[in-house]
């Protein structure tokens, strides 16, 4: 897949970020799971992009092998390269990984409580990080604590930084995870789900604080999620996961005002919103998404799609066309909407 | 698309299927101490209506939810169902009344045993009530079928052989058994895929119209509940922020809470409304950032006062009641006339 070339970002001739037909399979006893199934992006410095799928897509283990969370081994199977900064994270041994995490990618999960250790304070959650790859003495790394408290806006983070984890509310632990990622700047972070566990009006001051942070520090953010309203309007580029697959990948709002593939078009069109009058029937996606360790032969929407035809149970299609252009980015569909635009239910 | 318009609604008043008045519900945590999870709510809901109960996590709309069955019966103040008065209750005579008014909850695996097939959980009410054996069959399969489940392929099934969405169903299945006149939904699609969700939202919507049931839709999403409902109330850390009808609310919400929650909607379920792609540009960033107060020590007066940018000293002194300020749209704030200058 080529490099996406956009005006406003003048991105060196090598990537950040380069996945090249990255395929994670688990071996289950009941078979293999092709949990990723070929999927290549690349992100320059400083983009960002964002992932969705539902639940069973694959989008966060994705997330995972890209970090190297997930690699090759007795149980799964890791195909295919992903480049970091030049580095083959699968080709590299596990010591070689450890190095590229904190100060290469940081990663945030969902639950802000599982990320941290309940009986360590504040303050050594973040200091650790730093002692170990920045090399700092611990009064060094004191100072570096608050200071990072403070960029993620925690509000007396001297006195924070002595505090255990459950005196936090759920935004503000969200937010120390969030410090501890940025601990030794790192150039790509991913976030997935960053926000599942917190409530609306939090939600928004964490999805604020990720783009601000972005932005400040020129970081690229991979945002993984399954609500389409957290990536609207945050990210640079939108890829959709459907199965294990990219099933579309372009410009944000191309894919929010102009979705090609039925999916993405499906998924939008059943989110409510409030333009509808209530009691509205919304279009919702019929069936439910195939069973990964038997998934349908050629394209794996195909059973649920409106538009398919016996070529789409046959054949499965490929990801065509450029991620980064402006004519509509990459669709993976036989029958990709746009110029027809009749042909929609 | 598949999109209908819902019938219109009927001119005359219709008859109450639910009336609460001055619900409080408090829990004890030692030391003296209580939180006070519902503080005097008021609430109707007329026969073949839907209430939408719209608020964040603590604030209360689970406990009301709860309260409306009797699980637990709440502290203070009334719950009637029709004509009856759950509250004045004895035991006996509530276990017969709360065949009337049935509960969804939020996460439906662990809603059902894992160990009974559909078809008993399904048969689970009518077996309590004693119904013959020999119509279970037949019922359960009309049931399931009205869900959108294919008997064949459920029916001796166990949670855990069916998806989220499944599950969800078979609940709701449960719930119309005893063919309930009140619907009680606790968070029904929060734990499910946004494809799924769609599907099951309109499955409430599509039954609760064809049975002429009541309904009472709790939810964190405002735009999921301004979907389902005709009234939608806005709770704020146990009290009634506002009450307004769900067509139009997002233009027509004053209270400056249900203004942040609106504001704090993600872009793609704005839909296209201009008035609120400024409100959350200018949305005051003071309000947003503060914490939600403790429920055990809520602060005095209004509760909202500590996150809201029109708090005055008199918020902190006099708690407001609710007033009405339109057809159907009531409002608890002391600032009503400034809240129109609000964004």
């Amino acid at each position: 897949m080529g490099l996406p070339e956009r005006e406003t970002v003048t991105s060196a001739p090598v990537p950040l970020l380069q996945a090249t037909d990255v395929a994670t399979v688990f071996r289950t006893p009941r078979g293999a799971m092709r949990a990723v199934d070929g999927v290549s992006l690349s992100l320059a410095r400083g983009e960002t992009l964002g992932i969705v799928g539902e639940s069973g897509s694959g989008k966060s283990v994705l997330g995972r092998t890209l970090m190297g969370l997930i690699t090759d081994g007795p149980e799964t199977s890791v195909t295919g390269s992903v480049l970091l900064g030049g580095n083959d994270v699968h080709a590299l041994t596990p010591a070689g990984r450890r190095t590229l995490w904190g100060t290469e990618v940081a990663m945030v999960f969902q639950d802000p409580m599982t990320s941290l250790n309940p009986v360590k304070k504040i303050g050594r959650h973040l200091s650790e990080s730093v002692r170990l790859h920045l090399g700092l003495s611990r009064a060094e790394s004191r100072d570096r604590a608050v200071d990072l408290l403070c960029q993620v806006g925690i509000p007396e983070p001297a006195r924070r930084a002595g505090q255990y984890p459950h005196e936090l509310s759920g935004g503000m632990r969200q937010r120390v995870v969030i410090a501890m990622a940025l601990a030794c700047g790192p150039r790509l972070l991913i976030a997935d789900e960053p926000t599942t566990a917190l409530d609306v009006t939090v939600q928004k001051q964490i999805l604020d604080l990720l783009q601000s942070l972005g932005e400040e520090l020129r970081m690229a953010t991979i945002l993984i999620s399954h609500d389409l309203g957290t990536i609207a309007g945050r990210t640079d580029r939108v890829a959709v996961m459907y199965a294990g697959r990219l099933v579309e990948h372009a410009r944000t709002a191309e894919v929010f005002d102009n979705p090609r593939h039925p999916y993405s078009r499906a998924l939008i069109a059943s989110i409510p919103h409030l333009d509808l009058s209530p009691h509205t029937l919304l279009p919702a996606i019929e069936g439910r998404p195939p069973n990964l360790l038997n998934p349908p032969a050629g394209c794996r929407f195909a059973p649920r799609c409106v538009v398919a035809t016996d070529l789409c149970t046959t054949q499965s299609p490929a990801l065509t066309g450029r991620a980064g252009d402006d004519t509509g980015g990459a669709v993976a569909c036989h029958h990709p909407l746009g110029a027809a635009k009749e042909a929609t239910v | 698309m598949t999109l209908a318009p819902h019938a219109p609604a009927t001119p005359e008043p219709a008859r109450p299927a639910l009336t609460v008045r001055d619900l409080v519900v408090e829990f004890p945590v030692g030391r003296g101490q209580k939180v006070h999870a519902v503080s005097g709510v008021d609430l109707d809901l007329p026969a073949g209506r839907t209430l939408g109960i719209l608020g964040e996590s603590g604030c209360g709309k689970s406990t009301v939810g709860r309260a409306l069955i009797q699980l637990p019966p709440p502290d203070a103040g009334t719950v009637r169902l029709g004509a009856e008065e759950l509250t004045a209750l004895g035991p006996e005579e509530l276990r017969r009344a709360r065949a009337r008014i049935q509960i969804i909850m939020q996460d439906p695996v662990s809603a059902l045993n894992p160990r009974r097939k559909v078809k008993d959980l399904v048969w689970e009410g009518p077996s309590i009530w004693g119904r013959a054996a020999a119509d279970k069959d037949a019922e359960v399969d009309a049931i399931l079928r009205s869900v959108g489940l294919d008997p064949a392929t459920v029916r001796d099934r166990r949670p855990h052989e069916l998806s989220g969405g499944q599950c969800q169903r078979v609940c709701i299945a449960r719930a119309l058994m005893l063919d309930p006149e009140v619907l009680i939904c606790d968070e029904p699609v929060s734990s499910l895929d946004v494809s799924v969700q769609a599907q099951i939202l309109n499955l409430l919507e599509t039954t609760t119209r064809e049975r002429g049931l009541s309904m009472v839709f709790i939810a964190h999403d405002v735009s999921v509940v301004k979907n389902v409902s005709d009234q939608v109330m806005v709770m704020y850390l146990g009290k009634v922020c506002e009450v307004l009808p769900s067509d139009g609310m997002h233009l027509a919400a004053v209270h400056p809470y249900t203004r942040l929650l609106l504001a704090s909607l993600p872009e793609a379920q704005r839909g296209r409304s201009d008035a609120l792609a400024h409100a959350s540009a200018s949305a005051e960033p003071a309000a947003v950032a503060a914490e939600l107060p403790s429920p055990l020590d809520p602060p005095s007066g209004c509760r909202f006062r500590t996150r809201c940018p029109l708090a005055t000293d008199r918020c902190a002194e006099e708690a407001p009641g609710l007033l009405e300020i339109a057809p159907g749209h009531r409002i608890a704030c002391h600032h009503i006339e400034s809240t129109r200058s609000l964004p």
